[in-house]
C-alpha cells in the first residue's frame, strides 16, 4: 500500500486529496499527512525487557462546502484509500449544520517561519540499537547502584522518534517539516521498613533532546531518579492545615497545563473557563509572566507553522499579572472577533483544536534553595496525582507527595495528602518564582511558591 | 463462521497458511513464543455545540503487530501495511529479540471457541450517519429544555467497529468483531451573573444504535447532565481532612479500579513493584468486600469475547470477603509465573504491546439498605459521581475526584459540595468499609482506563458503601 512512498511523495498526495475534494464540490479543503518511526528499548534489572521498532503513516482531510464542514482520515495512502477519504469527508459535510464561523484561515494569515528551527537530526536515524540499549542500561544501573535501599526497578528506557508532517490547503499553503527526539529515563523502586512492614516508593527522571548528543548522561538520569525515590522513603501523612506550598519545576509545569486549558479559545467562547471575559484584567500576581512561543529553535514546542498553516509566533499570555491574550485557532478567533494566534493543533482525526508552542513561565531571581530557606512551615510538592482541577470554576484539589519544610529546610517526606485552593486564589497568591527555568518538554516552569493552600491529611 | 469466512480472510485474503508462515518467520531466531494481532478500525464521531453540528468525522485505520517473546524479553514491531513483504519484515524485526536458531515447534493453529457477548447485527457505525446526528440533536434539545439556567450544551457522539484477528505460535486462532458506541452530554449552567458550573453525563457500550432509543435515551443523558450542573450551582466548599465517606452506587466504583484493580495487574506483581505484591491470601479489605473483574457481561463497554491475545475473557474474583484472591494476567506474566490465563491481556491498538488490564470491575452487593447506610452517618460526605482517578501502584496511594457530592449531617444529605479529591492507600482504604448496600449498580458505559500511555474502554460498579475513614481534599 504505502510501502514504497517516501516523505517527499507526501506533499503530492496531500495536493491530490485537495484537488479531488474541490472537484467533488468542496469549496475549500485542507489535508494533513504525518508519519513517524519509533524505536524504544526498555531494560529491567540489567536485562533487555522490550524492544519495539516500527513506523506508520496517516492522512486527515477537512473539507468545507460553503459553511458546512466534514472531516475524515485514513491510514491507507494508496490512490484508492485517498479517494475513499475524500468521498467520506465530502459526504459528511452535507450532514453538518452551517456554521457562520467555519472556514480556513485568510490567505494573508498563512505562512511558515523561515530558517532552520533545529528540530531534526540525521543522527537519530543512524543510531545503532546497541548504543540505545546501552544508554537505557546505564541509566538503570546508576539508579540501582546509588543506594542499597534501591532494591527493585521498573527499568531504564530509551525512546526515539522520527516524525514528519505535511500540510496543504486549497488557499495555496503547502508546507512540511521533520523532527526528531530521543530520551532516556529511569524508574527505580526503593524499599524501607517502617516497623509495620516493607513500604515501597518509586520515582523517575528523564532527559530529552533532539539528538543523542544533546542528552544528559544516563548516569545523571539514574542518579537523579535514585535521589528522588530515596527521599520519599518513610513518608507520613500530616495534620490538615493551611501552609505555603512550593511546587518544584516538574509539578509547576502541571499548573501551567491547567492555565493553558483555561486560556484556550474553545473554553473561552463557551464561557467554560474562569478566565473567560477577563482579557486585559489583572488576574495574577505581578510576578507572573506567561509566554507561548512556538519559534524557539530546537525546543519541543517549536514548529514552523500550526495545523492550519499559520506561522508559529511568540504570544504573551499573562504579562506581570495581566491577562493579555488567549490561545486561538482560526475558528475560535472568529468566534471571539479576534485573530488566530497560530495555535491550531490537530491529529489525523477530527478538526483543529488548540495546542501550545513552548508554554512557559518567565524565571524569577531567587534560587529554589533561597525560596525554601524563607519558609518556616510549608510543603514542597514533588508529585501530583489525580484530575481534580476544574478550569470552569477554578476549583483545585489534587493528591500530593513531597517533603515538609521546617525552618527553611526540607525536613521529612509526606504522602497521602491533598492540596486544595482555587486557581484564582493561587494565581494572586504567587509569592515567589524561582530562577530554575529548564525547557524539558513543551511546557516549562521554574519553582513556584504559593502563599497558602489547604493541605488535607489526618 | 469458519476462518475462511472471517473479516481478514475475505477482505485481505489472509489464509491460515499465511499466518503460520508469518509466525515461523517471527520465531526464526529462536524466540519462545510469537503472536500476530491484526486490527481494522472504523470510527465515526459527531460533535454538536451551540446547537450546530460543528463536526462530523469518520475514518479507517488498519495494521498488524507482531510480538516475539524470548524468556522475559519481548520484541515488537508493527506495520500499517498488510502486504506479505511488510508483514514478514515486521516479523523479522520482532524476531531480533532472540538470537539463535529456531527452536520452537509451533502448535498448529486451531480456531478458538466462539461466543458472542455482543450480538449486534448492524453496528452503529454501519447505520446511516443522519440517524446518529438526529440522536445527538435530541440530546442537545433536551439539555436546553431542562432548565433555563443552562446556557451551553455540547453533545459528542462516537462509535467504532473494530475487527481483530489473533494468531499465536501456541496454536490459538481467534477473531472478533467489536462494536462500540457512546454519547456524552456536557452542559454549563449559571445563575444570573453567577459562576458557571458544569454537568456531564453519558453512556454506551457494545450495542446497536437502537439502545439509545429503547434503553438509555439521549434525553436521559441530557437531563442527568443538566441535573448535575444545577445541583452544583448551590455547592459549598468541601471539607478538608479525614471523614466518613459514603459512596453512592455506580460510577463511584472507580474507587475499586484505582484502589485495588491496577495494583492487582500481574505485570507489576511479577516485578514486585505493586503495593499488593506477594499479598495473595491476605486480608486487604473488610470482610464485607468481594470484588470481581468480569469481561463476560453482555454488551458492556469493558467486555470482550476474546482478549487482545486471543484468550476468552472470564469472570475473575480479585478479592473475596476481604481476602486477596488473584491477579489479572496477560500471556507474558502467566508464562513467567505459571499462573492460569485470566483473559486480561489488552492493548490500545496494533501499535501497542498487550498488558494485563481490567475489563468491568465491581463490588458485589451486600445486605444494607442504601437509606440505612446514609442514616448511619452523623457527619460525613456522600459521593454520587466521580470524574476520574489515578493510582501510584508502588506506594498504593490513589485518588479519585468527586464531581457530585453532598454533606451528610445527622444521617441526611444536606448541601452539595464543590469538587474535591479523595485520597487513600490501596491495601488499607478498603479495610474501613463498614457497610455495603444491596443496590449494586454499574456505570453507564463511558469509562476509559489509561496505563503506560495506552487507553482501553472499561466499566466499573459498586453498591452504596460506607467507608469509616478517608481523607477528603477540600478547603473548608
Amino acid at each position: 500500500m504505502s510501502a514504497s512512498l517516501s516523505f517527499n511523495d507526501l506533499p503530492e498526495i496531500a495536493q491530490s486529496a485537495i484537488k479531488q475534494a474541490l472537484s467533488r464540490g468542496a469549496t475549500d479543503a485542507e489535508c494533513t499527512i504525518s508519519e513517524g518511526q519509533e524505536f524504544s528499548a526498555s531494560v529491567r534489572m540489567g536485562e533487555v525487557e522490550t524492544l519495539k521498532e516500527a513506523g506508520s503513516r496517516g492522512a486527515g482531510l477537512r473539507v468545507l462546502i460553503g459553511k458546512r464542514m466534514g472531516s475524515s482520515y485514513t491510514s491507507d495512502l494508496t490512490p484508492e484509500g485517498i479517494r475513499q477519504m475524500v468521498a467520506s469527508a465530502v459526504d459528511l459535510a452535507q450532514l453538518t449544520t452551517e456554521d457562520p464561523h467555519a472556514g480556513l484561515p485568510d490567505p494573508s494569515e498563512l505562512g511558515s517561519i523561515p530558517g532552520d528551527l533545529k528540530l531534526f537530526s540525521d543522527e537519530v536515524a543512524g543510531l545503532p540499537a546497541d548504543r540505545k540499549i546501552d544508554a537505557a542500561k546505564r541509566a538503570e544501573a546508576a539508579a540501582l547502584a546509588f543506594d542499597p535501599r534501591i532494591t527493585n526497578s521498573e527499568g531504564g528506557s530509551f525512546d526515539s522518534k522520527i516524525g514528519g508532517r505535511v500540510f496543504a490547503n486549497s488557499r495555496g499553503f503547502s508546507g512540511s517539516h521533520r523532527s526528531t527526539y530521543c530520551s532516556v529515563s529511569a524508574v527505580p523502586v526503593a524499599t524501607h521498613n517502617d516497623g509495620s512492614g516493607d513500604k515501597m516508593e518509586r520515582d523517575y527522571w528523564f532527559t530529552i533532546a533532539r539528538d543523542f548528543s544533546g542528552l544528559e548522561s544516563p548516569e545523571l538520569v539514574g542518579r537523579t531518579a535514585a535521589e528522588r525515590v530515596i527521599r520519599r522513603l518513610g513518608a507520613t501523612k500530616v495534620e490538615t492545615q493551611k501552609v505555603p506550598i512550593i511546587f518544584e519545576p516538574r509539578v509547576a509545569r502541571t499548573l501551567l497545563g491547567n492555565l493553558f486549558d483555561a486560556v484556550q479559545g474553545m473554553a473561552i467562547y463557551r464561557h467554560a473557563s474562569f478566565l473567560a471575559g477577563k482579557l486585559g484584567q489583572k488576574i495574577a500576581s505581578d510576578k507572573i509572566t506567561l509566554i507561548d512561543d512556538g519559534t524557539l529553535p530546537g525546543l519541543f514546542g517549536t514548529q514552523p507553522f500550526d495545523d492550519e498553516g499559520v506561522p508559529s509566533r511568540r504570544t504573551p499570555v499573562i504579562e506581570k499579572g495581566v491577562l493579555k491574550n488567549y490561545m486561538l485557532n482560526t475558528y475560535t478567533a472568529r468566534k471571539l472577533g479576534m485573530k488566530t494566534t497560530g495555535n491550531a493543533s490537530r491529529g489525523i482525526t477530527g478538526n483543529a483544536g488548540i495546542g501550545h508552542g513552548n508554554f512557559f513561565l518567565e524565571a524569577g531571581e531567587k534560587t529554589q534553595e533561597q525560596i525554601i530557606a524563607g519558609v518556616k512551615n510549608g510543603f514542597y510538592v514533588t508529585e501530583l496525582i489525580g484530575s481534580g482541577v476544574n478550569t470552569v470554576t477554578g476549583d483545585y484539589s489534587r493528591g500530593a507527595v513531597g517533603l515538609w519544610i521546617r525552618n527553611g529546610e526540607l525536613a521529612f517526606p509526606v504522602s497521602e495528602v491533598t492540596i486544595a485552593s482555587t486557581l484564582q486564589e493561587m494565581l494572586n497568591d504567587v509569592a515567589e518564582i524561582g530562577s530554575d527555568l529548564d525547557f524539558r518538554g513543551s511546557v516549562s516552569a521554574p519553582t513556584i511558591m504559593i502563599g497558602e493552600m489547604t493541605v488535607a491529611g489526618r | 463462521m469458519p476462518f475462511s469466512d472471517s473479516f481478514f480472510a475475505t477482505k485481505f485474503g489472509i489464509t491460515e497458511r499465511d499466518l503460520e508462515n508469518y509466525l515461523s518467520e517471527a520465531l526464526s531466531r529462536g524466540g519462545d513464543y510469537a503472536d500476530l494481532y491484526f486490527e481494522y478500525l472504523a470510527t465515526s464521531s459527531i460533535s454538536i455545540d451551540e446547537s450546530i453540528v460543528k463536526s462530523a468525522t469518520q475514518g479507517v485505520s488498519l495494521g498488524l503487530g507482531v510480538r516475539v517473546i524470548s524468556g522475559e524479553r519481548t520484541g515488537y514491531a508493527y506495520s500499517d501495511d498488510l502486504s506479505p513483504e511488510k508483514i514478514r519484515h515486521a516479523a523479522q524485526v520482532a524476531a531480533m529479540i532472540a538470537a539463535g536458531p529456531a527452536k520452537v515447534e509451533k502448535t498448529p493453529l486451531e480456531e478458538g471457541p466462539r461466543r458472542n457477548l455482543y450480538p449486534v447485527v448492524t453496528a452503529p457505525s454501519e447505520t446511516a450517519f443522519r440517524e446518529r446526528v438526529e440522536l445527538a440533536q435530541r440530546a442537545d434539545i433536551a439539555a436546553r429544555a431542562y432548565d433555563p439556567r443552562i446556557f451551553q450544551v455540547q453533545v459528542v457522539y462516537a462509535d467504532n467497529l473494530r475487527q481483530v484477528l489473533v494468531a499465536t505460535s501456541d496454536g490459538v486462532l481467534n477473531y472478533d468483531r467489536q462494536p462500540m458506541t457512546r454519547m456524552s452530554v456536557f452542559v454549563l449552567a449559571r445563575d444570573k451573573d453567577g459562576v458557571p458550573q458544569q454537568g456531564h453525563a453519558g453512556g454506551g457500550g457494545r450495542h446497536e444504535l437502537d439502545w439509545f432509543r429503547t434503553v438509555r435515551t439521549p434525553e436521559y443523558f441530557a437531563q442527568e447532565a443538566g441535573r448535575q450542573a444545577i445541583v452544583q450551582l448551590g455547592a459549598v466548599e468541601a471539607p478538608a481532612g479525614e471523614q466518613i465517606v459514603v459512596l453512592g452506587p455506580g460510577w463511584p466504583g472507580v474507587l475499586l479500579h484505582e484502589a485495588v484493580g491496577h495494583g492487582l495487574e500481574a505485570d507489576f506483581n511479577r516485578k514486585g513493584v505493586s503495593a499488593f505484591s506477594g499479598r495473595i491470601g491476605q486480608q486487604v479489605a473488610s470482610p464485607l468486600c468481594t470484588v470481581v473483574d468480569d469481561g463476560t457481561m453482555g454488551g458492556r463497554r469493558g467486555s470482550l469475547n476474546v482478549d487482545d491475545e486471543g484468550n476468552e475473557t472470564q469472570r475473575n474474583v480479585l478479592i473475596e470477603n476481604g481476602i486477596l484472591r488473584g491477579y489479572l494476567q496477560d500471556k507474558l506474566s502467566s508464562r513467567i509465573t505459571g499462573a492460569h490465563a485470566t483473559g486480561s491481556g489488552r492493548r490500545e491498538s496494533y501499535e501497542h504491546i498487550p498488558m494485563p488490564r481490567m475489563t468491568n470491575t465491581f463490588m458485589l452487593a451486600g445486605e444494607s439498605a442504601p437509606e440505612d447506610v446514609i442514616r448511619s452517618v452523623p457527619r460525613g460526605l456522600y459521593c454520587a459521581n466521580f470524574a476520574g482517578g489515578q493510582v501510584d501502584i508502588t506506594s498504593g496511594n490513589f485518588v479519585f475526584s468527586a464531581s457530585e457530592s453532598y454533606l451528610i449531617e445527622d444521617g441526611k444529605l444536606t448541601r452539595p459540595v464543590r469538587n474535591a479529591t479523595l485520597i487513600g492507600n490501596g491495601p488499607e482504604a478498603m479495610k474501613y468499609v463498614s457497610m455495603v448496600g444491596n443496590d449494586l449498580r454499574l456505570d453507564e458505559g463511558i469509562g476509559v482506563c489509561g496505563k503506560e500511555g495506552q487507553s482501553v474502554p472499561v466499566g466499573v460498579g459498586i453498591p452504596t458503601v460506607r467507608i469509616d475513614r478517608m481523607t477528603v481534599g477540600g478547603t473548608a
